[in-house]
């Protein structure tokens, strides 16, 4: 059992914040100098990830809305980034080239914000009609806006083309904070810093404030009030809480993050297209957190990582490791993760029912 | 008597063919400990959830302190001032017992949810002093009920007594004129019982009224001030404890007809 370490003291508080941040800045290094480029792209997908479960642990943790249609918001996020920094709309809307004639090049810090915004709307979009629906049923429903968005984007290009279709947009800009622009390589006091790991620095960054943010709404009164629902709905009401408008917030601030997300996606990618948005994606967040600890931060954001991390591990493993056994490849390593996936999620749910690392039992004061 | 802080007039409820509340009306007085009695599946539970917003009523007027209100909302009849326990315990079983109280102070306290969103991420001083003084009231109640050395629990972890009084506790945070009580003995032993006695005619020399459901007589006839006794969803009688205890229509609701009284076979 993990024991709990009091952390009181602001020296004690200050010194493990900057060891965890030390090592967050070394750990892409090592990554690159273990498994190259690669590597460092999986730990920016698994920031991404963090975010993607800590915005989805606000509906499921928190306020205890089932929700299998997550993905939604981090595609909506993904295309308004992909929309307003890409030439798409100029080059098929004529008056938006009028308007723009050196074309769209939105900046990250106008982007993320909108793309937060358009995100929320969403997330209420989809709330409001769904306020009565508890436990299977909303399941249904959310997963049903899920596939809605994404079919959405599959057609929306006739007859006006908005999303490009299933070709998906492309030559998306790179994200450019002040005058640095993330996809070239930064060369500072002799070292040569790469775009993945300058995109690294930023996801880590984001993801970490969005855990701050998210720790913060949930020891407040509006944290408080989700939990309330997420207990007894019934209860909650009689005791003053309007449900409705807390459901909502759960919804517009979990898909805020969502929206997030899918816009730094967007820019580290340079092209979306609706592929990247399937229910798999939605449940496999839906894993992270519910393998991580439900509704405690620290937990969902070690299952996010580790459900991220773990198929680029398994990747670069299968194969060489049955080349080495066996002298061939018997199973392909997609196939092997599902089956792990399956596997662990059984085990998980046998011996650690709420999660790899649960709130603890009891609060201390 | 003066207004009355709660009346309800020409209630009535059916579910399907049942009608399980006609034409029921109330008056409770300011500061009294009222009771409604019954025998089961007379309609008092209804009845509370009509009255605070969960259930809607066919019709009926409601009026809490001279003022009309529609229970259609629970959460804004809990701010107008009526708040209730419930029969089967209904706590926030996962929360602590001092959070359970604080969600019960939440409807005392002003501000949008965005504004309570924006001031606790950044963790405005105007919020912080807000959430300091929740918890500074939630643990006083803590302590009037006698609960705050569990505090920092999950409030399952409660006996089922205690539970009883947290629900109490969670209630009287939402600061109301009228606590309205669906059995609140039920289950408890001896000794409970007798603090139970006890918190609820503190809560009542508080200066809040209590409308109590309860199936304990001797809890009835100790506390009551007034008892209005419903049967078939039918007001049958109304008045002091004695009076009830004496009413023909009441014993014939609990006991059946006197076999003298039956029309010959």
């Amino acid at each position: 059992m993990l024991k709990r370490v009091k952390v009181d003291s602001p020296i004690t508080r200050a010194s493990a914040l900057a060891l965890m941040g030390l090592v967050l800045l070394v750990l892409p290094l090592l990554a690159d100098a273990l498994g190259g480029h690669a590597a460092v792209r999986a730990l920016c997908y698994a920031a991404l990830y963090v975010m993607l479960a800590l915005g989805l642990n606000i509906v499921v943790g928190f306020a205890g809305l089932l929700d299998l249609g997550f993905v939604a918001f981090y595609a909506v996020g993904a295309y308004a980034y992909a929309l307003l920094a890409s030439p798409h709309l100029v080059t098929h809307f004529a008056w938006i080239a009028q308007a723009f004639p050196d074309g769209l090049h939105t900046s990250l810090w106008l982007a993320l914000p909108l793309g937060a915004a358009v995100a929320a709307l969403f997330g209420v979009l989809l709330g409001a009609p769904v306020l009565k629906l508890r436990g299977d049923y909303l399941a249904i429903v959310t997963l049903g806006f899920g596939e809605i968005i994404r079919i959405f984007m599959n057609n929306l290009n006739a007859p006006i083309n908005i999303t490009n279709g299933p070709q998906g947009i492309n030559l998306i800009e790179p994200a450019r904070i002040g005058g640095l622009d993330l996809s070239q390589p930064l060369v500072w006091l002799g070292f040569t810093f790469s775009s993945v790991y300058l995109y690294y620095v930023l996801f880590v960054c984001l993801a970490v404030i969005s855990g701050f943010i998210c720790w913060r709404l949930q020891h407040s009164r509006l944290g408080r009030s989700w939990m309330a629902i997420r207990e007894d709905e019934v209860a909650a009401q009689a005791m003053g809480v309007p449900t409705r408008n807390v459901k909502l917030s759960a919804f517009a601030l979990g898909a805020m993050f969502g929206g997030v997300s899918g816009a730094l996606f967007a820019s580290f990618q340079g092209f979306v297209s609706p592929d990247s948005f399937s229910l798999m994606e939605s449940i496999v967040i839906l894993a992270m957190v519910v393998l991580g600890g439900l509704g405690h931060i620290p937990g969902v954001i070690l299952g996010a990582i580790l459900l991220a991390l773990f198929p680029e591990v398994l990747r670069h493993t299968v194969v060489p490791v049955q080349m080495a056994v066996f002298g061939q490849v018997l199973v392909d390593a997609e196939v092997l993760r599902m089956l792990l996936y399956g596997l662990a999620m059984v085990l998980i749910m046998l011996y650690r029912p709420r999660g790899l690392w649960p709130a603890p039992e009891q609060v201390s004061p | 008597m003066t207004t009355p802080i709660l009346r309800l007039t020409g209630v009535s409820k059916h579910f399907g063919g049942v009608q399980a509340l006609s034409d029921v009306s109330l008056a409770v007085g300011q500061g009294q400990i009222y009771g409604l009695i019954g025998p089961n599946g007379a309609g008092k539970t209804t009845l509370f959830n009509v009255l605070t917003g969960l259930i809607s009523a066919d019709q009926g007027d409601f009026e809490i302190d001279g003022v009309p209100y529609q229970p259609q909302a629970p959460h804004k009849v809990a701010q107008a001032g009526i708040a209730r326990t419930f029969q089967n315990i209904r706590l926030f079983s996962d929360m602590t017992v001092l959070d359970n109280v604080c969600v019960g102070r939440h409807v005392r306290m002003n501000g949008s949810l965005l504004r309570i969103a924006i001031g606790a991420v950044l963790q405005l001083p105007s919020m912080q002093r807000e959430e300091a003084q929740i918890r500074a009231s939630a643990q006083a109640l803590l302590e009037r009920v006698g609960l705050a050395q569990f505090a920092h629990q999950p409030a399952r972890s409660l006996s089922y007594g205690d539970q009883r009084r947290l629900e109490i506790a969670r209630a009287l945070a939402t600061e109301p004129k009228v606590l309205a009580l669906d059995e609140p003995a039920a289950g408890m032993n001896a000794t409970e019982k007798l603090a139970l006695r006890a918190l609820i005619e503190n809560i009542r020399s508080e200066g809040t009224t209590v409308l109590l459901i309860e199936h304990d007589v001797k809890l009835i006839m100790g506390l009551c001030d007034q008892v209005t006794v419903l049967d078939g969803g039918k007001h049958i009688a109304q008045g002091s404890p004695q009076e009830i205890q004496t009413d023909p229509a009441v014993i014939e609701a609990y006991l059946g007809r006197h076999r003298k009284a039956r029309a010959p076979a």
